[in-house]
């Protein structure tokens, strides 16, 4: 890396940015009283984007397909989940399986 | 809210919970810090990164264009594409954060996870002992791993082989299975699914997930409880 000032300009632009966006909603909406129904929008959007972080993250890598332990360890873990099993166990239960596949040469 | 009247609401099983995904980030923290130094950039970067900007995804994506020897102002646009999700998390949890001060290091603590944790409680003081013990935690967690694993260099460089890469959706698909139980919710979810999983191949990160906002044109607001119990 040879060119620290750029390096630093791009973080504290990147930090600005980010941190701009975050306090975007919390900001806007400390000026205006949301409705009732525009509140329960906001958290289903929310609730979209976080389910398609988890899919893209799930079952994708960069621009093509994640392999097959990761998608089966979530799924594992998800299964798991919906069964009402302990969050602890869900979690675990995902990472194990994914490295137990790997440990088996399953990519 | 302070310090003292978190801790007071939180229940143990969900501080145990909120420790978990905390010590999860750690260890993704400890391999970014040293994938970074590995890939031959001075510790101060990945460590700068993760205090300032705070948010995972966004700061591999940028050490790993700039150690390749590509632009940091490629990698700065890479990266504020990816944390471009923070508006929509922001609107939504606003309340949870809080008025005031609070806002401003509300803010800065907001990640995938602490949202997650917020949005899976059923009353404003639960999601916010969540929301601030989640994001606390995860900031600390996340730049004290992010300090060994740099100063160490190569000890993990590969969370893969631990299955961390499959823990952080399992995470968020636990987090968010409750609030997928609403039908409309749940079809606006796998519309969003389907456009971000297509869009992938093309897209650059960040984008297809944003792109999954679309969805929200599945949604139908604000069923009354009496035609919702009739629907069970």
């Amino acid at each position: 890396m040879n060119n620290t000032p750029l390096v630093l300009v791009a973080i504290g632009v990147l930090a600005v940015g980010t941190f701009s966006m975050r306090i975007a909603g919390p900001a806007l909406r400390s000026r205006f009283e949301m409705p009732e129904r525009a509140q329960q929008f906001l958290a289903a959007a929310a609730i979209v984007l976080l389910t398609a972080l988890v899919a893209t993250s799930a079952l994708t890598e960069g621009h093509g397909p994640a392999g097959i332990a990761r998608p089966a360890g979530v799924l594992f873990g998800g299964i798991l989940a919906w069964r009402k099993a302990p969050f602890v166990l869900v979690v675990v239960a995902a990472a194990a399986t994914a490295a137990g596949l790997r440990l088996l040469g399953v990519p | 809210m302070p310090m003292r009247s978190i801790w007071r609401t939180l229940d143990r099983g969900l501080a145990r919970d909120i420790g978990l995904v905390c010590l999860a980030d750690s260890v993704v923290g400890l391999s970014y810090g040293a994938i970074s130094v590995g890939g031959g950039l001075p510790l101060w970067v990945p460590i700068l990164l993760s205090i300032v900007v705070f948010a995972g995804a966004s700061q591999f994506l940028f050490v790993g264009i700039v150690a390749a020897g590509g632009s940091p102002i490629a990698a700065m646009a890479a990266g504020l594409l990816v944390n471009t999700r923070h508006i929509a998390f922001g609107l939504a949890v606003s309340d949870v954060i809080g008025s005031g001060w609070r806002r401003w290091p509300g803010s800065h603590l907001m990640t995938d996870e602490n949202v997650a944790f917020a949005m899976g409680q059923d009353e404003l003081k639960q999601r916010r002992a969540a929301y601030w013990a989640g994001g606390i935690g995860i900031f600390v967690c996340w730049n004290i791993g992010v300090v060994i694993g740099g100063l160490a260099g190569s000890v993990i460089t590969d969370t893969d082989v631990f299955g961390l890469d499959a823990a952080f959706p399992a995470v968020l698909l636990a987090l968010v299975l409750p609030a997928l139980r609403d039908r409309s919710t749940r079809t606006a979810a796998l519309a969003g699914v389907v456009i971000a999983l297509i869009a992938t191949p093309f897209l650059p990160a960040g984008l297809p997930v944003l792109l999954a906002l679309a969805g929200m044109l599945f949604y139908r607001a604000g069923k009354p409880a009496l035609e919702d119990a009739q629907n069970e």
